[in-house]
């Protein structure tokens, strides 16, 4: 079996457009959550998202490529480009060497909406443009990156709700080790737009604290009233070990353990076996105990049943030391996107030295007062970490990664 | 609309639309190679026609179509 490492990473979200603007976010406990007053306009319950910027990719991309790009695949664009650099990739190399793709992606709902209202208006589908089917298609992130940064390794788009892209990083991984690609591009991809979450919003899972949106979002906190959707995109480049070592790479962190599983229950309410079960295949797939973890980046999404799994399913199998906190106190709910930006978030922590605090958690509740969550930023050592991500349908996976030696 | 309007109408949404100088459309120009156009190009073309001029080109009627000049011949057919 290869040892799969990683080598660049991007991040492109509410918390900064680049590692460096996220990193300070991160580190002061900046919340990038802000009130949309539009969402109430629509018939939104709660107005509060996650706020990224639309990247202007005009000199970057010519008019071909960004026709074919849907909201969320700018954002990928622009991570995945501070990703190749990190790793000091360009497109000379990915012409003469094979990369693959897997990102992490759940909807399209702009794209498809828009050219559904445009042939409703006009009456005729050769007046939707050229765009439209690219942008509307569920893979839009990775059949437009594939195509920009020439890749011709493995093409793929994985979907599974909430834990996309944590599962892509564990899929690339698993490909790497078992040595049918060297270099694969992971990562996770997020439209915040609001018709992406009107159905969402819909059943009533998103916090309604909309006088003031930097508290709303408050994992594993006993008061709180549901989560806040968020945004953007996170990439990865994974590499085997002699991949990296021949180009001279540096090397960011080693990726050491997934696990997964599925609920095989309830459409929407997570279960505590199910959670469990993801932790514990991580662990011995990574060869590890309980204690070698020096921090969980928590699935915690600020929703009260959801939370309440997590704590139980972490303190079940880690007890009750293991630093924890959820970023999603400050991003919101990054959904498709987060699996992936949360292992970004992890890993400029590591690099950093500290652990980036669960804002807003202000009074435990009966199980989370049962583990160890940081509300404050805590300045440490981060050698391994584990990240769980959660999603509809009791799909679970949780990464593993650790520095490297 | 005279052929001025439509020239010079032309020349601002093509230039816009395929991200070329205006000065590149002159009468004689090939419009595929000025342009670059791919087959996706041709139905971006046939929608900003459409939205500027009101009217729906036939994807065969590009046969026709070579230069700047029999383009603007073609819309004066349509327009009028």
């Amino acid at each position: 079996m290869k040892r799969v490492v990683i080598t660049g990473i991007g991040i492109y979200s509410s918390l900064g457009i680049d590692k460096e603007e996220v990193k300070d976010s991160l580190f002061k406990g900046k919340s990038g959550i802000v009130f949309d007053a539009k969402r109430k306009d629509i018939g939104f319950r709660s107005a509060l998202t996650g706020m990224v910027k639309e990247p202007d990719l005009k000199g970057l991309l010519d008019r071909r490529q960004r026709k074919s790009m849907a909201e969320q695949c700018n954002y990928a664009f622009v991570s995945s480009n501070e990703a190749l650099t990190q790793a000091n990739i360009d497109l000379d190399f990915l012409s003469q060497n094979e990369m693959g793709i897997i990102f992490g992606n759940d909807s399209s709902s702009k794209a498809v909406i828009e050219s559904v209202d445009g042939v409703r208006a006009k009456k005729d589908t050769t007046l939707l443009g050229s765009g439209s089917i690219f942008q509307a298609m569920n893979c839009t992130v990775t059949m437009n990156l594939s195509t920009i940064f020439k890749l011709r390794g493995i093409n793929m788009t994985l979907s599974a709700a909430c834990a996309s892209g944590s599962h892509s990083v564990g899929m690339g991984y698993i490909l790497i080790r078992n040595g049918y690609q060297d270099m694969v591009m992971c990562g996770g991809a997020q439209e915040i737009n609001p018709n992406a979450m009107a159905s969402f919003d819909g059943i009533s899972a998103f916090s309604t604290n909309e006088s003031n949106p930097t508290k709303a979002s408050k994992p594993f906190d006993r008061d709180r009233d549901g989560l806040v959707p968020g945004g953007g995109a996170a990439t990865l480049i994974l590499e085997s070990l002699e991949s990296a070592e021949k180009r001279g790479a540096d090397i960011i962190a080693e990726v050491v353990g997934y696990g997964f599983s599925s609920n095989g229950e309830h459409i929407s309410n997570p279960n505590l076996d199910g959670q469990v079960r993801s932790l514990e295949m991580a662990l011995k797939q990574a060869e590890m105990l309980p204690k070698d973890i020096d921090y969980i980046n928590a699935h915690a999404t600020s929703t009260p049943v959801g939370d309440t799994f997590e704590a139980q399913a972490i303190h079940k199998v880690f007890g009750s030391q293991t630093p924890v906190t959820s970023t999603k106190s400050m991003t919101g709910h990054e959904c498709w996107m987060a699996g992936a930006s949360e292992l970004v978030y992890s890993m400029i922590m590591m690099k950093h030295g500290f652990i980036a605090p669960n804002i807003n958690f202000e009074n435990p509740d009966e199980f989370s007062k049962k583990i160890n969550i940081f509300a404050d930023t805590e300045e440490r050592t981060l050698r391994t970490i584990l990240s769980n991500s959660f999603g509809f349908g009791g799909t679970n996976s949780s990464v593993i990664i650790t520095t490297y030696d | 609309m005279t052929r001025v309007e439509i020239v010079s109408k032309t020349k601002e949404f093509l230039s816009e639309e395929f991200e070329v100088s205006e000065e590149v459309i002159v009468d004689e120009a090939n419009l595929q190679e000025t342009l670059d156009l791919d087959s996706l190009d041709y139905v971006d073309l046939v929608v900003i026609i459409e939205e500027n001029f009101g009217f729906k080109v036939q994807q065969n009627d590009f046969a026709e179509i070579s230069t700047f000049a029999d383009f603007y011949d073609y819309v004066e057919t349509k327009v009028q």
